[in-house]
């Protein structure tokens, strides 16, 4: 037997858990579009199997954006094919995922410029602009 | 040792940006369970937070429990034992030995009397004197008795420290304790105390446990055995993946049929997920890869108090698993002639297997042997 690839295991175990999450992240959208809040679903305390994120992955399909935060290791954040149903996944330094989240907003609130950085960052060109 | 700069100051020294610190904030909170609704009031908290002493003290243990935290997958382990806590003293760590390594756990029971955590995995040994575990010439109560004294809370990690886990197992020869049976017989002093047992613990759940401590500055709210309910609140079964399974009724018989193949519930395989308080089904293993269950192994039910001595571990859970005390045998004596009956379908059982070569399953062995 060539190794552990001659052990046949059935792929697909599906636990029936994706529904009651594609019923969340649907009365998210919904609360979003009609008070303006969103609200997000952490993947990480739910039972749901590799096969299930995959599915929930294919449900929720690939958006028109995505994006790399490089901070503390990386962070993809990608908005789903559902408009305004984002995927985020935050690894650590040595590419572990630590946390993945589905958001549901219009922007994520961690791509946005923090008004402490942006206070910084307007100190940096000041400095720059005395040259 | 410990200093006055907060936990965001010291990530901004080392040009880690708000982004980076928020995200920091996420994972902690989605680590102990809570709404990302909280990550803002998360982040002024541990933005505030100062470093505080922790000194760890290692009693009858097997250093797995260390081994588990520092393979913790937060942003790094450093961050957490380098940035947000400062760690005095703990001897498989630190580079000082010796006389050095026990001065510097003296020096910050002196600076920080009344606010340094102590962490202590392993049990203690109170048989014979304590002669059976000393460090530095000095036995593990008396270590144990002096640290705890001046501390702000004690963090029991590992099922030795919170149960007396194997030492403790039958028949104890060193007379193993938990650190909570010494607060309870008064050998030590009363300190807050929180439990953050399995063999090893989940290395996020130790680390999980210092960031909430971090967080609001006090210990989190705990379950009888004093377990943080943020991780111990749900059995293992409650959150597993396989629990659908079990619902339909559809049980893995041995380890190689084809339950098995399709990743049904290893129930009758004698998985103690049903009566285990633990977080593997969420928080799992190796930086989140999988946990025994999903690995294929019923779970052993590390996390509740002496599990090593709760019968065997393929033995179903609502079986008998020790043999009946003398109240029961009366009763025993009723049924056993029904006993003996089931005793032969079962030998008729296995005798009818062999000839046609099945597979048994491992409980259907343990009837026999």
């Amino acid at each position: 037997m060539a190794g552990l690839e001659g052990i046949e295991i059935n792929s697909e175990a599906l636990s029936g858990n994706v529904a009651p999450v594609l019923h969340e992240i649907s009365a998210l959208l919904k609360q979003l579009l009609h008070s303006g809040e969103g609200g997000t679903v952490d993947l990480h305390s739910l039972p749901l199997t590799p096969d299930d994120q995959r599915l929930l992955r294919r449900q929720l399909g690939e958006g028109e954006v995505a994006a790399t935060l490089d901070s503390l290791g990386r962070s993809e954040i990608r908005e789903t094919g559902i408009t305004g149903v984002w995927w985020v996944s935050h690894f650590n330094a040595n590419g572990e995922l630590m946390a993945e989240f589905v958001e549901v907003t219009a922007i994520p609130e961690i791509l946005k410029s923090d008004p402490a950085d942006i206070e910084q960052a307007l100190l940096t060109i000041e400095e720059r602009l005395k040259f | 040792m410990a200093d006055e700069k907060t936990l965001e100051q010291r990530l901004r020294q080392q040009g880690i940006s708000r982004r980076g610190f928020m995200k920091f904030c996420a994972a902690t909170a989605s680590m102990l369970a809570l709404p990302q609704s909280a990550v803002p009031a998360i982040a002024e908290a541990l933005g505030k937070a100062k470093r505080p002493s922790v000194i760890w003290l290692s009693f009858q243990e097997c250093t797995g429990c260390t081994e588990s935290l520092t393979r913790a997958h937060l942003p790094t382990i450093e961050s957490l034992i380098f940035d947000a806590i400062s760690l005095d003293y703990h001897h498989t760590l630190q580079a000082a030995a010796g006389q050095a390594a026990e001065q510097a756990r003296e020096q910050a029971m002196k600076q920080f009397h009344g606010s340094y955590l102590v962490a202590v995995d392993g049990s203690v040994p109170m048989k014979d004197g304590g002669l059976y575990s000393t460090i530095a010439g000095v036995s593990n109560l008396e270590m144990l008795r002096e640290t705890v004294e001046g501390a702000a809370a004690v963090i029991a990690i590992g099922t030795c420290a919170s149960y007396g886990g194997l030492p403790h197992a039958s028949p104890n020869p060193t007379g193993a304790v938990s650190v909570e049976e010494l607060m309870a017989s008064g050998e030590i002093e009363t300190r807050p105390l929180i439990n953050v047992p399995g063999c090893p613990p989940i290395p996020v759940v130790i680390s999980g446990v210092l960031a909430h401590y971090l967080t609001f500055g006090a210990i989190p709210e705990l379950d009888q055995l004093k377990r943080p309910k943020s991780f111990y609140g749900d059995s293992i079964h409650d959150r597993c993946y396989r629990r659908t399974f079990y619902d339909q009724g559809k049980f893995a018989e041995t380890f190689d049929d084809e339950g098995a193949r399709n990743g049904w519930c290893l129930y009758k395989l004698g998985c103690k997920g049903p009566t285990t308080h633990n977080a593997c089904a969420t928080t799992k293993w190796n930086g989140g890869v999988s946990f025994p269950i999903e690995s294929g192994h019923g779970c052993l039910g590390c996390s509740e108090p002496d599990f090593w001595d709760a019968g065997g571990f393929y033995q179903v859970l609502s079986e008998p698993t020790s043999p009946l005390g003398g109240a029961a045998v009366g009763a025993a004596a009723v049924g056993a002639a029904a006993g003996a009956a089931v005793a032969w379908q079962n030998l008729k059982k296995r005798d009818e297997a062999r000839e046609a070569h099945e597979e048994l399953t491992v409980d259907e062995l343990e009837k026999h042997s």
